[in-house]
């Protein structure tokens, strides 16, 4: 069998997610990429579930569950601890979800970034407080469906651009990523993980049950969030913009939102919206690549 | 959980660590109960691109001698993403019990 | 060698000398002399410690968590709304099972804006599982941040010690430093029985436990709870043999003979040492029992100082709302299971920082040896 991406699992099977979960597959190859020589600091998400309950794991590396709002800062506290005993080899990684980075953790997450702690944070993305029951988060986009932006009231704001706020920290490095371009998602945690100094990396992983969709279309979905150019993969270093995938063209967004029970609503006016949303958010990306070049070569 | 290799035993409080800090492996929860539908290869059609293992979320798929995939029906869940994703779609779902 | 220190500085020195590796704090008026102390100690090169300036105060607790948790001495300091914001992540700490310290300034808490001392703010953690000590004096600061390390790091629970705002944390006093050659034999270096370390292995430490193992956990936090009681004295038996100084949970001041005891706890029990001083010139046999330890809470040693009193007296410079005192509560729990209840006065005095002068001691002293208690909450110097 060919192997695309490193073979070693440091994920084992008997998770309790669900069946299609895209958050655990962004775990497994997190996992792969960082190595052994890893601790995560994980709060409250649907992965404190998922690792199973006590007394039993599924990672095969040590695992710190933290409250809520306190991944990126107990992984502070955690790389302090370790340097301050001379181990400044271990990575240490914050792997919270959406509610947990953009909503409730971020302030914890700003000052991390803003102190240039040397942690990678990671935020696996599903777009909603999925472990609570799929309420709406920051990061829900338009249009969405959730138990707390029901059809009559879905979602009318713009999901929450963390990323950007993250540049605009002036962090070393920040890339988003999908569950469906592992090798993508791999190469720039691998990277990430050499660089001193707060990292981001926010990866879209899709959630059966959340989006309600068949469990089986669930990597399916993410790729078509790529390739829809819903969700751009690019990266930020030291400033500097860089796109990592453009589709020549972009496929239908009704190809993405046909697949999810939780865009069903949508009338034409709401699709031509999105569409929109998405034209100018690539404008502005390719923007930024241009101008941060330029600036760069500048300064 | 089942009641496998993987089972950890607390008979009393001094069994217990300090503060709930794991001592196995949730491999004890054998998922394969979860599905109804499970994978099966057709291994003519089949290439052995291990685009399935690659996309697989239970860790089910490995791969046997002549480098096929092999799928611990134990844990699989019957998700189906690796039928879908098959660029051959050599995976069918069948239905337990057909 | 004796130095003269604010109640703040005392905490930083004795973070020094205790050799915290990681400090995590957050600034809030009346506390910050305390980081920009340490600050400038680790700049010095006298504190070799990580020092993160964190955003908040729940931020504070939750880098101390991770810290410890990894195996290294933590550390943090802070008042009143900060203490409040924490709330959550002292749980955590507790239930972690994580030695941090930490030392708070007793400040009331708002709305309105105050920074003058009373306890609400650290008397509303008291089911936090936390040790907690209520200090007097800048010396009794200095050695209680060694030794509350010292007891943390054994029975595997975190520990806070108060200081009263102004009274304490800005009052310069003479203070012995205890010897930094004798703080390390006293207090080795922390080595975590269980920290993150991946070479030994890849627990997840926290998982969702079901109600087949919470009860359990709880129980034995409780038990180290029970623990800690015997370690503290048995600590306080050790510093006092090495550094000559001794704190017990519950010490009396002219109690030997006395037949009214009154109990205190932070400042007011320096302050009334003068009134009780006064009494005995006037022919009262009264004493003050000064409460040092409030969790685990001393039921013995209230139990052996109430013994054969006409009646107490229990000064609160704290309340819960709806009910009364803190102290007061804990102390008739402690008496109520002996066969001898002497009448107990409750008095609620310094709420915001009111001065409780040595005349208004000496009137609750009056009261207790006058009259029978007829309510279980006696305003004392209040004003309006």
């Amino acid at each position: 069998m060919k192997y695309s991406i490193p073979q070693e699992e440091r994920v084992t099977s008997g998770t309790v997610a669900c069946q299609g979960c895209g958050a655990v597959l962004a775990m497994r190859y997190a996992l792969k990429a960082l190595g052994d020589d890893t601790i995560l600091t994980l709060p409250a998400c649907c992965w404190s579930v998922i690792d199973g309950p006590f007394p039993y794991t599924a990672t095969k590396v040590p695992l710190f569950h933290t409250a809520f709002e306190t991944a990126a800062i107990t992984a502070s506290g955690i790389r302090n601890g370790l340097s301050i005993r001379g181990n400044d080899h271990t990575n240490v990684v914050a792997w919270a979800g959406d509610g947990g980075t953009a909503d409730i953790g971020l302030q914890a997450l700003s000052g991390a970034v803003e102190r240039d702690e040397d942690i990678l944070y990671i935020c696996y993305d599903n777009e909603a407080y999925m472990n609570t029951g799929i309420q709406r988060s920051g990061s829900t986009p338009y249009g969405a469906w959730t138990t707390t932006t029901p059809v009559r009231h879905f979602k009318k704001e713009e999901k929450k651009n963390v990323m950007e706020i993250m540049v605009a920290h002036g962090i070393r490095y920040a890339a988003t990523a999908s569950i469906s371009h592992p090798e993508d998602f791999i190469k720039k945690v691998s990277k990430a993980k050499e660089i001193r100094g707060a990292k981001y990396i926010q990866i879209f992983a899709s959630c059966p049950p959340g989006w309600k969709m068949q469990a089986d279309f669930s990597v399916q979905a993410a790729r078509l969030a790529v390739q829809t150019g819903i969700w751009p993969l690019y990266e930020v270093v030291d400033g500097v913009y860089k796109v990592n995938y453009k589709p020549k063209t972009f496929k239908p967004l009704e190809d993405y939102l046909g697949l999810q029970g939780r865009f069903k609503h949508l009338k034409p006016e709401h699709i031509d919206h999105i569409r929109k949303q998405r034209d100018y958010r690539w404008k502005l990306l390719e923007a930024k690549v241009k101008m941060t070049e330029e600036l760069a070569a500048e300064f | 959980m089942a009641k496998n290799k993987y089972f950890v035993e607390i008979k009393s409080i001094d069994d217990l660590p300090m503060m709930a800090k794991t001592m196995g492996s949730m491999m004890v929860n054998e998922t394969g109960s979860w599905r109804n539908v499970y994978p099966v290869v057709d291994k003519d059609a089949c290439t052995r691109c291990g685009i399935c293992w690659k996309f697989c979320p239970d860790v089910v798929i490995s791969e046997d001698a002549d480098g096929y995939p092999v799928f611990n029906l134990d844990y699989c869940k019957g998700c189906g993403v690796c039928a879908n994703e098959c660029p051959k779609s050599c995976i069918a779902m069948i239905e337990e019990g057909k | 060698m004796k130095k003269v220190l604010t109640g703040n500085h005392a905490v930083s020195y004795g973070a020094m000398i205790a050799r915290a590796e990681v400090v995590a704090a957050y600034p809030i008026t009346p506390q910050t002399q305390i980081v920009e102390k340490l600050s400038e100690m680790c700049a010095d090169g006298d504190l070799d410690a990580r020092f993160i300036k964190v955003e908040s105060e729940h931020s504070a607790m939750a880098a101390c968590i991770g810290a410890s948790a990894s195996g290294a001495r933590a550390f943090t300091a802070t008042s009143s709304q900060g203490l409040a914001l924490m709330d959550e992540m002292l749980h955590w700490a507790s239930h972690a099972r994580l030695p941090i310290v930490m030392a708070n300034i007793n400040r009331s808490l708002g709305p309105p804006w105050t920074i003058w001392t009373d306890q609400n703010d650290t008397i509303s953690r008291r089911d936090t599982g936390w040790i907690q000590f209520y200090c007097e004096s800048n010396q009794e600061v200095i050695d209680t941040m060694i030794m509350a390390f010292k007891i943390a790091e054994q029975v595997k629970l975190p520990a806070f010690l108060t200081l009263d705002s102004f009274y304490l944390s800005h009052t310069s006093e003479a203070v012995e430093l205890p010897d930094q050659k004798l703080v390390d034999e006293y207090l080795p270096k922390y080595q975590a029985e269980t920290d993150l370390d991946p070479t030994k292995g890849s627990p997840a430490y926290g998982s969702l436990t079901t109600d087949q193992w919470y009860f359990e956990l709880q129980i034995k936090m409780q038990r180290a709870m029970e623990q800690a009681y015997d370690v503290i004295l048995k600590e306080n038996d050790l510093f006092k043999k090495v550094f000559g100084r001794s704190y017990l949970p519950v010490e009396g001041y002219r109690t030997d003979d006395a037949d009214y005891v009154v109990f205190v706890s932070g400042t007011i029990a320096s302050t009334i040492k003068d009134a009780i001083d006064r009494a005995r010139e006037n022919g009262i046999k009264v004493g003050s029992a000064k409460v040092r330890l409030f969790r685990p809470f001393p039921k013995t040693m209230i139990r052996e100082m109430a013994k054969g009193r006409k009646r107490l007296g229990v000064i609160d410079r704290n309340i819960s709302y709806g009910s009364e005192g803190a102290f007061f509560t804990e102390i008739k729990s402690a008496l109520y299971s002996q066969s001898e209840h002497p009448e107990i006065h409750g008095f609620i005095a310094g709420l915001g920082g009111r001065d409780v002068t040595v005349d208004s001691a000496y009137e609750m002293i009056r009261l207790v040896v006058e009259t029978s208690p007829e309510k279980d909450i006696n305003w004392q110097g209040a004003k309006l």
